[in-house]
């Protein structure tokens, strides 16, 4: 049994065949090969598999793909490449807002849900923003820098749009409705 | 070709290599690897601490869709036990099957397997096997293990005491004797997990045509696995390839060979087909390794300004039902380091390590370690509580001086240098001691609880010689310039996180004046890769890097023998500056190290005694450890009404000699800190009474979220070791060990209007709370 999936995914519509309980996270990883979103809790806590759905964060590990039927979706695949990176990859680099990476994608896909809901966060801002998404290595101390300088050099111009978005994308608008990616404890 | 510009880089903050495949996605952990006709193992684990098997019965699940092999004990019992090369000699080791034989013993063990043709048909078929077990007595609690007629996690092994380290030096009863005062302790060091962001997985190919395995697995040492997995295997060791692609992090937890590695293998020969694991992570709390989990009692003779004249300890430590490579060791890192900085002459220490029906521990970030700075810083406060001193005076009292390096201490173990003074007067200095303890008064008044902790740490780091350790202590770099000058770096060393890629680039492109762009730096792959130890420890500078810079020197010095040939002077005469190997005085006419290698790989023209090729290797073996140190001091507010406690402030004055890049080492620092600080704060690894796991999830298991820590002040002093060449003595686990007893010596300092005198990790608000009221204290 299978459900006919259709939805742009970085920008490109695709339609696929999907098992009804399949995962978000594993169509994109397992049928597209879009491995850069990864999994690290099964149970919405860690945040490394954000993904963006209609501009917003969400969790794909606690989405079924079947309901992003119609959405669009942006993956760390689609916010920027070697050579043209985004803001936001761009100051994970220069701040070394990362070790072993794991949670990178999820977190700058995250990072850049709270800089379009709030363009210039305080320090306190970005960690309340980013407590859905964990993070092992940094002591999040160098990702608050990476979030902080991405603010600024994103005020200053106009953000780049990402690579997959087809248009209409980069506003920002209402999450009332929409899956939060932030969780966790309160 | 005009003279480009190299710059220095030893020292430079330079941004990593490491990074653009990762913030672009474009990097490959063990769970990307994508194969035609992948297959997918799915483990059965015990919902039982301790239980005998029945029955198993695989019926149902071998006639589901997709599955190719449900396999029990019996299926993989030629392969003979887990090997435990870092077994304590004369321990009693427990017997550790691939797949349980007959009994299950912590939650989470390995019962059966499933290989099915698709992730969730593998899942869905581990459901179907029944496995009908019979529950035994479970042993949860550490210290009653211990006791004669404790029900036994290892029948066979008639104890639940694996062994036990008795360490006695100086005159202890002489030391207690002459005392003014004994300081008194019991200290919980609670279970943790290591919670490497990426769990542990593995993918393995058979190849029929050349008997070769190939296995990716997310390792922190992949030769150690290749040579216990062929040996397992039954294949010749250069008949398995091990690779660690881009591993998610590890803190230890990636260290040891486990079951499912063995399993990926030997499904994947036996079916045929690439077989991949890759642990959930219910999963990885469960069965990949847990850390710390000891409890120390600890007695101390002190005089009355605070000298300690003698220390005794009776550590009890956890291994849980069985021992990974690394298990039985770390404990005994505790007794080792357990005089830390201080000048403690009359020791003596009895670690008594157990087995209980717990996830196996073995290395978390510091190992051993923080567990032994634990016990003293928080014995260092303690006597200044007692006796009413100041804490600082306390360890300025009992500080090894900066003269008196090197320092044998009586555990055995020579400190290479250091200057532990002066890191504490920069850190007081620093925090503004005086002035914090003022502002502490004015707020007490006000009702508000701040407190300062303190802690004054040593390391034991950069693991070596081989004397030290079970499969040798050295480390091993080949460094190949190609014909066309680009320079391609093998080391032994398997980072995964901490950006030795970047550090080793700098050296290197500093060594040979090669652009930075020009390196590449591979590791990881044992095809590819001469054998290696891999990255713990705090290797990678102390150890690795010293391999590099030693193998460098010898391209370096080749290098100068051909140059020398073309521009027809000695060797000797030979010198490289700014990019160029060329005449002293004379930079000019250099030559660049693609002009020389092009000569070299076609050496036509050059003296036939001048062999062909351009590349060095060595193994480098240093002559002992290093010791990093330093100062660190948290700031924390208690809230009077809720327990709860805010990290406020966190400064640290680090020293770990040579620092090859600031960034990744205060990167280091900056997580060590946040692990260490969350142990005290939030970490708990639960069991109940029946040995089911309570903190199965990261619903239930507290790891710090962003909003959980503050930002980080980092200093530091420079003092290098003598030990290696480059002076480096490591950095990876130091901000885990000194972080951990400042924060909770803050906790206590801000609770000290209420009459507590010590609490157990974590302080989590209820506790704090329950000793605010006068209970549970």
């Amino acid at each position: 049994m299978s459900e006919t999936l259709r939805a742009t995914i970085n920008g490109v519509e695709r339609t696929s065949e999907v098992e009804p309980r399949l995962l978000l996270v594993h169509h994109l990883r397992d049928d597209l090969g879009l491995t850069g979103t990864n999994i690290g809790c099964d149970t919405s806590q860690c945040g490394a598999c954000t993904v963006l759905l209609d501009g917003h964060a969400v969790k794909s590990c606690t989405m079924l793909a079947i309901q992003a039927d119609g959405r669009s979706i942006t993956t760390i695949e689609g916010l920027g490449e070697v050579g043209n990176l985004h803001p936001l990859q761009e100051a994970f680099w220069e701040c070394h807002g990362l070790q072993c990476g794991y949670c990178t994608p999820g977190m700058i896909v995250a990072a850049l849900s709270l800089l379009t809901r709030n363009p210039n966060p305080t320090e306190a801002e970005i960690r309340h923003g980013l407590e859905g998404n964990i993070c092992r290595c940094t002591g999040y101390h160098n990702i608050v820098r990476s979030v902080q300088s991405a603010a600024e050099k994103m005020g200053n111009a106009v953000p780049p749009r990402p690579l997959g978005e087809g248009g209409g994308e980069g506003a920002p608008r209402s999450l009332a409705g929409l899956p939060r990616s932030t969780g966790g404890r309160s | 070709m005009t003279a480009a510009t190299i710059p220095h880089l030893l020292g430079s903050p330079i941004k990593r290599k490491e990074d653009p495949r990762l913030i672009t996605g474009g990097a490959n952990y063990v769970d990307d690897i994508r194969m035609l006709d992948m297959h997918y193992l799915t483990v059965v684990r015990s919902p039982y601490g301790h239980a005998r098997i029945r029955s198993i019965d695989t019926s149902v699940a071998k006639a589901m869709p997709g599955v190719v092999a449900v396999w029990t004990y019996e299926d993989v019992k030629s392969m003979g036990l887990m090997p435990v090369p870092g077994a304590v000699p004369g321990m009693k080791l427990a017997e550790h099957a691939i797949l349980a034989r007959d009994t299950v013993r912590f939650v989470g063990d390995a019962v059966a397997i499933v290989v099915a043709s698709t992730r969730y048909g593998a899942r869905d078929a581990a459901l179907a096997v029944d496995v009908d077990y019979e529950p035994l007595p479970v042993v949860v609690d550490l210290e009653k293990a211990a006791e004669p007629g404790a029900s036994l996690v290892n029948e066979e092994l008639g104890t639940n005491v694996a062994y036990v380290n008795p360490l006695n030096v100086g005159d202890v009863d002489k030391a207690f004797a002459e005392a003014d005062r004994v300081v008194t302790v019991r200290l919980v060091n609670p279970r943790v997990f290591p919670m490497a962001m990426e769990p542990r997985g593995s993918v393995a190919v058979w190849e029929p045509g050349t008997q070769r395995l190939t296995l990716w697995t997310s390792t922190q040492a992949p030769h150690v696995v290749r040579t216990l997995l062929a040996a397992m295997l039954g294949l010749a060791e250069n008949h398995v390839r091990v690779v660690a692609p881009e591993v998610g992090g590890a803190f230890g937890s990636k260290l040891d060979l486990c079951p499912d590695e063995v399993l990926t293998s030997m499904t994947a020969r036996a079916i045929g087909k690439p077989v991949k694991f890759i642990e959930e992570r219910r999963e990885n709390l469960q069965q990949t390794i847990h850390g710390r989990d000891q409890i120390d009692y600890v007695e101390a003779a002190v005089s009355n300004d605070g000298t300690v004249l003698g220390l005794k300890l009776k550590i009890y430590a956890d291994l849980g039902a069985y021992c990974h490579i690394v298990t039985a060791a770390i404990p005994t890192l505790t007794v080792a380091m357990a005089t830390g900085p201080y000048k403690i002459r009359n020791y003596t220490a009895e670690l008594i390590a157990c087995y209980t029906n717990k996830t196996p521990t073995a290395a978390y970030r510091g190992a051993g370690r923080p567990e032994a700075t634990y016990v003293l810083e928080r014995l260092m406060d303690l006597i200044a509580h007692d006796l009413d001193l100041d804490p600082v005076e306390v360890r300025r009292k009992n500080l090894i001086q900066p003269d008196e390096f090197p320092y044998a201490a009586v555990t055995g173990i020579v400190f290479d240098s250091g200057n532990y003074q002066g890191a504490l007067d920069k850190a007081v200095e620093l925090i503004d001691y005086a002035g914090f303890r003022r502002r502490q008064s004015e707020l007490r008044e006000q009702g508000r609880y701040i407190g300062l902790g303190l802690s004054t740490y040593i390391e034991i780091s950069g693991f070596a010689p081989s004397s030290a350790l079970p499969w040798g202590g050295w480390e091993s770099a080949t460094v190949r310039v190609e014909p066309t000058g680009k320079v391609t770096v093998l080391t032994g060393s398997s980072p995964h996180g901490q950006g030795a890629e970047t550090a080793y680039a700098q050296i290197v492109s500093d060594a040979l004046g090669v652009p930075f762009d020009d390196i590449e730096v591979v590791h990881g792959d044992t095809d590819r890769v001469q054998y290696g130890l891999g990255t713990y420890g705090s290797r990678n500078m102390a150890v690795g890097a010293s391999s590099l810079a030693r193998a460098a020197e010898r391209v370096r010095d080749k290098a100068r023998v051909v140059a020398g040939a073309m521009l027809e002077v000695s060797p000797d005469d030979v010198v490289l500056e700014n990019g160029r190997f060329g005449v002293k005085g004379v930079p000019d006419q250099g030559l660049t190290l693609s002009e020389i290698a092009a000569k070299a790989y076609v050496p036509v023209g050059l003296p036939a005694e001048i062999e062909p090729g351009l590349e060095g290797q060595a193994f480098y073996e240093p002559s002992n450890f290093t010791t990093p140190f330093g100062a660190h001091f948290a700031v924390v507010e208690v809230d009077a009404d809720t327990g709860k406690v805010t990290l406020q402030r966190f400064l640290g004055v680090d020293d770990c000699g040579t620092v090859i890049n600031p960034l990744l080492k205060d990167g280091q620092l900056h997580g060590g800190i946040a692990q260490g600080a969350s142990q005290a704060l939030f970490e708990e690894v639960l069991y109940d009474e029946n040995g089911q796991l309570m903190t199965g999830s990261l619903m239930d298991y507290a790891v710090p979220k962003a909003d959980d820590l503050p930002s980080f002040e980092l200093h530091e002093t420079v003092t290098p070791t003598p030990i290696n060449p480059l002076g480096a003595k490591g950095v990876g686990e130091a901000g885990t060990i000194g972080s951990t007893p400042a924060v909770v010596n803050a906790v206590m300092d801000a609770l000290k209007p209420f009459g507590v005198r010590h609490l157990d990790m974590p302080l989590k608000p209820e506790r704090v709370w329950r000793a605010m009221q006068g209970q549970g204290r």
